[in-house]
């Protein structure tokens, strides 16, 4: 499929650099600084709270409960170090799984797997989310009961791995296609990559 | 990063480096701001005055909604658990809810809020929850129940509905702003719904943040309602939190909430002398008809030109009449006001929910003592009733009745 649309497979990570950057403005404009991707001391205070040890920090891990068959787990990935860090992989006990994308083919909004990874630039923030890039539970060997926690595990492109627990919520919005044959049509889905907050 | 863009001009982003990306991201963002659309950015605070912004704790030693000066508007939610949920399902629930009330209550959107902008505005939110008789039960932990918490008995002047009655878990929800009780409502029950299903839901009000600072809640027989609760310190200490008994009760409480209509249409053949005779109050101030203001001591012995006592017998002050602070109940009561009928009868009342140490010491007996003769049973009627045992409150990476249940 890259070889079919090489520009449309990429616009969505120039979109999520867009993102993350937009994030980092705001957050220097709020704190009364002029525009700058360099995060001031206070917003550098504001996210460590939430930073764990690791190569990335996880903000508001969750997982969507489910009974079976597949699900999917968000989270905020913020990495305050000063080089990018690159996602190569998520993996956890009771399914295999892939990191996905919402990506635009063909003028539809479509999911499938993220090919190379998911790159978290420095001093940025990655934001998966229903409707967006999410880490996809492919094949649930048991039920994700509301309430769970899971334990999730991140490889990295350097061969660094890092783990986060993420609650179990009963969720129901932003429905997407959970076909396996990737390039499905997504009936309703916007065309922006605007994240809700 | 127009419509008329050509390829070039986006492969050139692609390769351009953060600079120019960044560059690109505001001119977008610019674009998007004057569509109404901010793209990419958290939700912006508006500016507002202290009443959305005001924060009351979550986490503490104690639950907050009970000793707290009462917010504006309040939802009580009762939840009949579903088959199947025990003890493990019970600690997955509170955990969850415990997380969301933690967020909501300090102006953060809940973990994967579907409306996070309804999250920002706490306005004094405060979640507090109630483990009804069945949760007990459903927990395998019967023998752990304080006795107390059970329905109360049957009294004469009852009329209870099952829709408003019981409840195996209650969520009760206080804010300043209806919109922010709204949110956390549908929060908290979109989470409940796969252990519980909802029994009742009572939303009640009192006069807006700031109308009347300080002052007794005044009802919808235009009563002051409230005014023989215990004052902050040591008398709520005494009446309200339990000091003793187990980890998973001190510094708990319990609360009854009972639905209690008033018969505004009788009430409106009554005049004003009647009126407050059936009270034992005056109405404008809601001094004692003995005194003349509202927290004057009453004189149950003061006799009138008639030779009758001024304060009847029968009158509510003097049913309800409570001294010693061990035996008081903190009254935190809301109005309801439903749609009247086509023929303009009124569907009002009182939420009447009532914090103690303990239910049969301190309830029942004013319960009773009301129950056997007050005057003012004549206009009102209980339509509903619930009890719940309150646990303590939790701290930070706790959850609520974590002592119990896990």
């Amino acid at each position: 499929m890259p070889s079919l649309l090489p520009r449309r497979a990429l616009r969505p990570a120039v979109l999520f650099t867009g993102a993350a950057l937009i994030v980092s403005l705001a957050a220097c404009g709020s704190s009364g600084t002029e525009s700058s991707t360099t995060p001031t001391p206070s917003a550098t205070a504001s996210t460590a709270a939430t930073v764990e040890a690791g190569a990335l920090g996880v903000r508001d891990p969750w997982v969507k409960a489910a009974d079976e068959g597949m699900t999917a787990a968000f989270a905020t990935f913020v990495n305050d170090s000063d080089t990018d860090v690159t996602i190569t992989g998520a993996a956890t006990e009771i399914s295999p799984m892939e990191l996905h994308e919402m990506a635009m083919a063909n003028g539809k909004m479509v999911m499938r797997a993220k090919q190379g990874g998911v790159m978290v630039k420095a001093r940025s923030e990655y934001k998966l989310e229903p409707g967006g890039d999410h880490l996809m539970l492919m094949d649930l060997a048991k039920p994700v009961r509301a309430g769970d926690e899971l334990t999730f595990t991140l490889s990295f492109a350097d061969g660094r791995t890092q783990t986060f627990r993420a609650v179990a919520k009963p969720f129901t919005g932003a429905q997407e296609s959970y076909a396996p044959g990737h390039g499905e049509p997504m009936p309703d889905m916007p065309t922006s990559h605007s994240p809700a907050p | 990063m127009t419509p008329t863009s050509r390829p070039v001009s986006r492969r050139g982003l692609l390769t351009g480096g953060a600079l120019a990306a960044g560059g690109t991201v505001v001119g977008a963002a610019a674009v998007a701001t004057t569509r109404g659309e901010p793209a990419g950015r958290p939700p912006e605070r508006p500016p507002t005055a202290g009443v959305g912004e005001a924060v009351e704790p979550f986490h503490g030693v104690r639950q907050a909604g009970i000793a707290t000066e009462p917010q504006a508007h309040a939802a009580f939610v009762a939840f009949t658990l579903r088959p199947g949920t025990d003890r493990g399902a019970l600690g997955r629930l509170l955990r969850l809810l415990s997380d969301d009330a933690a967020r909501l209550t300090q102006g953060r959107p809940a973990l994967a809020d579907t409306e996070p902008e309804l999250g920002l505005l706490p306005a004094r939110l405060t979640v507090t929850f109630g483990f009804g008789p069945g949760l007990f039960t459903a927990a395998g932990l019967d023998d752990r129940r304080p006795p107390s918490v059970v329905d109360l008995p049957a009294f004469p002047i009852d009329r209870l509905q099952p829709r408003w009655s019981g409840g195996d878990l209650l969520v009760q929800l206080c804010a300043d702003d209806p919109l922010t009780v709204a949110h956390a409502q549908r929060v908290l029950v979109k989470d409940t719904r796969p252990f519980a299903t909802v029994r009742w839901v009572q939303q009640g009000f009192r006069r807006a943040a700031g109308a009347e600072p300080g002052r007794t809640q005044r009802n919808l027989f235009s009563q002051l309602d409230g005014t023989a609760n215990p004052k902050p310190g040591t008398p709520v200490e005494t009446a309200v939190w339990i000091a003793d008994g187990p980890d998973w009760l001190r510094d708990g409480t319990t609360l009854v909430v009972r639905r209690i209509s008033m018969n505004l249409e009788t009430w409106d053949l009554l005049g004003r002398t009647d009126r407050e005779l059936a009270v034992g109050r005056r109405l404008d101030s809601g001094a004692p008809l003995t005194g003349t203001r509202e927290h004057d001591e009453p004189d149950f012995a003061a006799l009138g030109p008639d030779g009758l006592t001024v304060i009847s017998d029968f009158s509510h002050l003097t049913r309800a009449h409570v001294t010693d602070d061990r035996f008081r109940i903190l009254r935190r009561p809301y109005n309801y006001d439903g749609v009247p009928a086509a023929d303009g009868t009124a569907d009002s009342g009182l939420i009447f929910a009532a914090y103690q140490a303990d239910i049969a010491t301190q309830f029942l007996p004013i319960q009773r003592r009301l129950a056997e003769r007050d005057l003012l049973n004549e206009w009102t009627t209980p339509i509903g009733s619930a009890v719940f045992a309150v646990p303590p409150g939790c701290p930070e990476g706790g959850w609520v009745g974590q002592q119990l249940l896990d």
